[in-house]
C-alpha cells in the first residue's frame, strides 16, 4: 500500500522533534559538572581495566558517572598534580619526584617468556634472551637445545606487554628481528603452542592458565626466579610492574569509594580477564 | 489527486534513500581523510614510501612509516589467492552445472554455501593451529605469505564458485539446445559456448573475489606473521595492510593512530583501483 501523505508527515515532524529533543540533551549534560563525577586520566594500559571497573561502580551507585581517559602514565601524573583529574593511572613505580603523590596499586602486570613444552630447553639467561631477540643467535643448539632455527614472536606496536619486555631488556624495538608478529596474548600461545622451534613473551595471567589446562607451552624461569602469578603478586618475578592509581592528598567522599572498590576482591575477575595479576587475596 | 501526491511522497523517499546510500560512501572517505589529516600533514606522503621501516609509535619525527612493504604483502596474498582461487571456484561451478548427476550437483551446491557461510575467524583459527603448524614442520616458522595465500583462496572460493553457478544460470537455454542441435559435445559446448558467453557474469565473481581477499583482515592476521617487510620467498612472513590496522589500532594513539587512517585511506584508494579497472574491462572488452 502508498503511504498517505499525512501519515508521511506526522512522521517525518516526529522524528525531527526527537532530533532537536536529544541534541540539546546531550550537550547540556556534558558541561554539567557536579559532585557524581569521577574523572581518571593516565596509563593506556590501565585505562581498558579502568573502564570495566567504572562500568560495574556506575552500575552500583546509580547517578555516578565515572569518565576514564588514556594518555600516559605521565600524563596520569600530570593531571593528579594540577587537579585536572581525581585520580590519575600510572602503569609503574612512582619515582623518587613524585612522592608528593599518594599511590594505589590495585593489580601488577607481567610478562613470561614461553616455548613449546618439547623444547629441552630449561632456562635462557637474559643476555642469550637478548641475543636470540636481535637474531645474533639463531639455532636452539647454541643455548643447548636442537639443531633446528628459531622462530622468534614479537608482540605488535604499542602493546603494554611488548613495552615492558623491551623496556625490561633495554632493547629498541628495531633491533629486534621476529618472524611472527602477533596481536593479543592468546594468538601468541597458539602459535607458539603450534611452532616446536618458536618462542614468544605473553602476560603471566594467560600463560599461566593455559600451561595448567595441557596447552603445550612451558613457561621459562626468569633471572632463576620461576614465571608464576604468584611470584608476581609478591614483586619478586623481575619482568612485572605494578599498576597503580595515584592521587593528591587523602581522598575522600566518591573519591575514596571508588579507589576501595577498584582495590577489593569484587573486581579480581575484571583484572584476570584483562591478564594483569590482582593484589587482593 | 490523492493517488498522485502519495505517489510524489514515495518518490522523494526513493530519492532520500538512494542519497543517503551514496551519501555514506562519501562520509567514510571524508571521515578517513580528516582522521588521517594530521599524519599526512606532519609526516608528509613521501615518508609514507621513503622511510626504512614501520614503527609509527615514535611519534611523527622519530618514528618510521614506510606502508610500500604492507602493499605488497596485500597485493601479493590477493593475486595468489585469486590465481589458485579463480580456476577452482569456475571449474568446480562447470562440474556442477554440465557433469555432475543432479542429486550431487545439489549437495556439492549447498557444501559451497556452507563454505560461504563460515566466519572468517574460523578460517583464521584452521589456518593458526592445523595449517601453519604443518606449514612450520616443512618450512618454519609457518605463518608466512604461503599460509596466507592458502585461507584466502579457500576463504574466495566460494564467493567466486556461487557466481559462477549463478552466471551459468543465466544462460539462454537457446544457447545449449543450439549446440546440442549442431551435436556438439559436452566438452566443446563449455568450451566455446559457455564459457565466452558468461565471459561477463565470470568477471564479476573474480572480481568480487578479489574484493574479499583485499578486504579480509582476522583470517590473515593470524597466519601471515606480520613482520612488515618485502618478501624474497613465498616462505616468509607479511603483514598486510588490513591486518596492520587491526594489529595496532586498539592502542595507537594519536599520531601512530592517524598514521593507521592513512593506512585505511590507501585500502579504500586500492578497492577503488580495482572497481575502476573493472569499469573499464566491463565497457570496452566485454558488452563493447
Amino acid at each position: 500500500m502508498i503511504p498517505r501523505p499525512h501519515l508521511v508527515r506526522a512522521i517525518a515532524l516526529l522524528v525531527l522533534g526527537l532530533l532537536f529533543c536529544v541534541f540539546p540533551g546531550c550537550s547540556s549534560n556534558d558541561a554539567d559538572q557536579n559532585e557524581n563525577q569521577i574523572v581518571l586520566t593516565g596509563s593506556s594500559t590501565v585505562a581498558p581495566l579502568m573502564s570495566e571497573i567504572a562500568k560495574q561502580f556506575e552500575s552500583l551507585h546509580p547517578g555516578v558517572r565515572v569518565d576514564v581517559q588514556s594518555g600516559g602514565s605521565s600524563r596520569g601524573v600530570a593531571d593528579a598534580r594540577r587537579g585536572l583529574a581525581d585520580i590519575g593511572m600510572v602503569s609503574r613505580d612512582l619515582k623518587a619526584e613524585e612522592q608528593d603523590l599518594t599511590a594505589f596499586p590495585l593489580a601488577r602486570d607481567g610478562v613470561c617468556v614461553i616455548i613449546h613444552r618439547d623444547n629441552p630447553v630449561a632456562s635462557l639467561t637474559d643476555d642469550q634472551l637478548v641475543a636470540i631477540y636481535t637474531d645474533r643467535i639463531n639455532n636452539w643448539k647454541e643455548v643447548g637445545g636442537a639443531d633446528a632455527p628459531i622462530t622468534v614472536v614479537n608482540k605488535a606496536e604499542g602493546r603494554s606487554t611488548l613495552e615492558l619486555f623491551v623496556g625490561h631488556f633495554q632493547l629498541n624495538n628495531e633491533q629486534i628481528k621476529a618472524d611472527a608478529v602477533i596481536g593479543d596474548n592468546e594468538q601468541g600461545i597458539k602459535t607458539v603452542a603450534g611452532n616446536r622451534h618458536a618462542i614468544g613473551y605473553v602476560s603471566i595471567g594467560t600463560a599461566e592458565y593455559d600451561a595448567k589446562h595441557d596447552v603445550e607451552i612451558k613457561l621459562l624461569p626468569l633471572a632463576g626466579i620461576a614465571a608464576s602469578i604468584e611470584n608476581v603478586r609478591a614483586g619478586d618475578f623481575p619482568l612485572s610492574r605494578p599498576l597503580n592509581l595515584v592521587v593528591q592528598g587523602t581522598p575522600t567522599g566518591i573519591v575514596a569509594e571508588f579507589i576501595d572498590f577498584a582495590r577489593s576482591r569484587d573486581v579480581n575477575q575484571i583484572i584476570l580477564e584483562q591478564y594483569f595479576v590482582p593484589l587482593s587475596q | 489527486m490523492s493517488r498522485s501526491r502519495s505517489d510524489v511522497t514515495l518518490v522523494w523517499i526513493l530519492r532520500g534513500c538512494g542519497l543517503l546510500t551514496g551519501a555514506i560512501t562519501v562520509v567514510i572517505v571524508g571521515f578517513l581523510l580528516w582522521e588521517s589529516l594530521p599524519a599526512i600533514r606532519d609526516v608528509g606522503v613521501r615518508r609514507f614510501v621513503s622511510d626504512q621501516s614501520w614503527h609509527p609509535s615514535a611519534g611523527a619525527t622519530g618514528g618510521q612509516f614506510n606502508l610500500v612493504p604492507m602493499m605488497v604483502a596485500t597485493s601479493l596474498a590477493t593475486a595468489g589467492a585469486v590465481l589458485l582461487a579463480a580456476p577452482l571456484g569456475i571449474g568446480s561451478a562447470v562440474f556442477a552445472h554440465f557433469y555432475a548427476p543432479r542429486r550431487l550437483r545439489h549437495t556439492h551446491g549447498k557444501m559451497i554455501e556452507l563454505l560461504a557461510g563460515i566466519p572468517s575467524v574460523v578460517y583464521g583459527l584452521w589456518g593458526l593451529v592445523v595449517l601453519v603448524p604443518l606449514i612450520a614442520r616443512w618450512h618454519p616458522p609457518g605463518t608466512s605469505l604461503f599460509s596466507a595465500i592458502i585461507v584466502l583462496t579457500i576463504m574466495i572460493l566460494p564467493t567466486i564458485a556461487l557466481l559462477a553457478g549463478a552466471a551459468f544460470d543465466n544462460l539462454p537455454s537457446e544457447y545449449l539446445r543450439a549446440s546440442a542441435a549442431l551435436g556438439l559435445s559436452r566438452g566443446r559446448t563449455v568450451l566455446s559456448v559457455v564459457l565466452p558467453a558468461s565471459r561477463s557474469g565470470l568477471f564479476t565473481a573474480v572480481l568480487l573475489g578479489t574484493g574479499r581477499a583485499i578486504g579480509e583482515t582476522m583470517a590473515v592476521l593470524m597466519v601471515a606473521g606480520n613482520v612488515v617487510q618485502n618478501p624474497t620467498s613465498i616462505f616468509q612472513p607479511v603483514r598486510t595492510i588490513t591486518a596492520n590496522i587491526a594489529l595496532e589500532m586498539a592502542y595507537a594513539m594519536e599520531g601512530h593512530r592517524s598514521a593507521l587512517f592513512v593506512c585505511g585511506l590507501l585500502l579504500m584508494g586500492m578497492v577503488m583501483v580495482l572497481v575502476g579497472f573493472a569499469e573499464w574491462v566491463s565497457q570496452g572488452r566485454i558488452h563493447g
